[in-house]
């Protein structure tokens, strides 16, 4: 299946996005910000559908709105408590938005509802580009800052009396994971990105007990899910998302069993 | 408001809730600025290094990291991503010190209330603190254990010249322990040795 360009893409395109999500899911987990995954991957199809109204790339469109209402979510909770509601309003904010575009815009709509369901089939030279810079971006700024983020994000009250400057990590960890979000949902689609940000970090967690464990297994996890689900498609001609969704939810289930004996 | 703690003494701050005895902790941390005044270390070192274990920490029973993991969070003097030679060694010296070794692999969020504190009172003192900060760590723990926290504190107390803050409601202990106190009340505190703490007063009687 190597013989295709389209499947060599495809697979180096999701080992990036696998790396890229095991290691910022351990935090994402760490932080409780499974919700707001969740919210950004919608609100990136909501830029997808600007993208294609403004006539730019879906993926410009999605880092724009991304990385906008992140800081956005960043910047009203700042006390946590507040933290689920002010998602709620920016995301209803920025899908709004999403509607709009998508109706006003004369072109075709293709392109947006592929970013929701993905089309890692069929990604060009250029846009595996993207995805390798954006990767390798993310990667160097959470190496820059990793001390820091791993105390604030597993300890946040400890980070605070130790002078870690928490709202500041917390702002650059949210833009990195508008990154992270955009860049993935041209893989499994921003419906399915909650899945690759958020299960095999959790998932890891029960099987061992550091931040570098953690970020291993997590890492393992995703590939895993993403190597045999574009094997299946590949075989099967069915939607890669689907597999790859079933075999990180197999995983987590396995995992909750393990937890249940240990 | 002025008090004295010498280096290796251990000042209890006793005193009813919301008199500011954990905003005066903040304040001394440099975490929270006066309205107005300053704040002064009087002795030869102007900058005090400060451990501090707060009141409140949010680990659930889902809490992953291992006790070890944890307490090197703090250990923040380099950054990168792993430790190096002179932090691994701190690191094993200070969970032998606490008497974490042997649990050093079991999640935080499965250890018990006593085995949390202690990991707490790793995590603060592997940065080697000149002075340690205490507020309210044996609020949650029995009798026995308790004791067991404060003899520990005491024995960094007096190998390492450590001085200590605790905050308490536990009279007892205080007695024990601190050799100065200091009262706080709305706008006005007493202070002194512990002997004369006005236990009475403290006590609301």
């Amino acid at each position: 299946m190597f013989a295709f360009d389209f499947m060599r893409h495809a697979f180096v395109a999701s080992t990036f996005i696998a790396v890229i999500c095991g290691i910022m899911g351990v935090f994402v987990i760490a932080r409780n910000m499974s919700f707001l995954t969740h919210t950004l991957a919608e609100i990136g199809f909501a830029g997808a559908a600007f993208g294609v109204f403004a006539g730019w790339p879906a993926l410009n469109g999605m880092l724009l709105f991304t990385i906008v209402s992140s800081a956005m979510v960043g910047q009203m909770s700042v006390k946590s408590a507040r933290r689920e509601s002010v998602i709620s309003a920016v995301s209803a904010l920025f899908l709004g938005l999403g509607i709009l575009f998508l109706s006003i815009s004369d072109q075709t709509s293709s392109s947006a509802t592929s970013i929701l369901f993905g089309s890692v089939i069929g990604i060009s030279v250029s846009e595996v580009w993207q995805i390798v810079i954006l990767s390798i971006f993310v990667l160097i700024v959470v190496l820059l800052m990793y001390r820091s983020l791993k105390f604030e994000s597993f300890d946040s009250i400890g980070a605070r009396v130790n002078g870690v400057n928490g709202p500041l990590i917390s702002i650059v960890f949210l833009v990195l994971l508008a990154l992270s979000v955009s860049v993935a949902a041209q893989i499994v689609g921003s419906l399915l990105i909650f899945i690759l940000l958020t299960l095999p970090a959790a998932s890891a967690k029960y099987f061992v007990h550091g931040v570098a464990k953690m970020i291993v297994l997590a890492t393992l996890f995703a590939l895993v899910g993403t190597w045999l689900g574009l094997y299946l498609g590949y075989l099967t001609n069915w939607p890669v998302s689907f597999f790859i969704a079933t075999i990180e939810v197999i995983i987590f289930v396995a995992a909750l069993i393990h937890a249940r004996r240990a | 408001m002025n008090f004295n703690l010498q280096p290796g003494g251990f000042l209890v701050i006793v005193g009813e809730n919301g008199v500011g005895k954990t905003t005066l902790v903040r304040a001394l941390l440099g975490q929270l600025r006066p309205k107005s005044g300053s704040i002064e270390f009087n002795g030869p070192k102007k900058n005090v290094k400060i451990g501090y274990v707060p009141q409140f920490r949010n680990l659930d029973e889902e809490y992953p990291l291992s006790i070890r993991d944890f307490v090197g969070l703090s250990l923040m003097n380099r950054r990168v991503p792993w430790l190096g030679r002179s932090e691994v060694l701190r690191l094993n010296d200070i969970m032998n010190q606490t008497n974490l070794e042997k649990i050093a692999d079991r999640p935080v969020g499965l250890a018990s209330g006593g085995e949390k504190q202690r990991a707490y009172l790793a995590q603060a003192l592997i940065n080697k603190p000149e002075l340690l900060i205490l507020d309210e760590s044996t609020a949650s723990l029995d009798n026995e254990m308790k004791y067991e926290l404060l003899d520990l504190v005491a024995k960094f107390q007096h190998s390492d010249q450590l001085s200590v803050i605790f905050i308490t409601h536990d009279l007892p202990l205080a007695q024990k322990y601190a050799d100065r106190f200091l009262y706080m009340e709305h706008f006005k505190y007493k202070t002194g040795p512990i002997a004369d703490l006005p236990v009475e007063q403290v006590e609301g009687r």
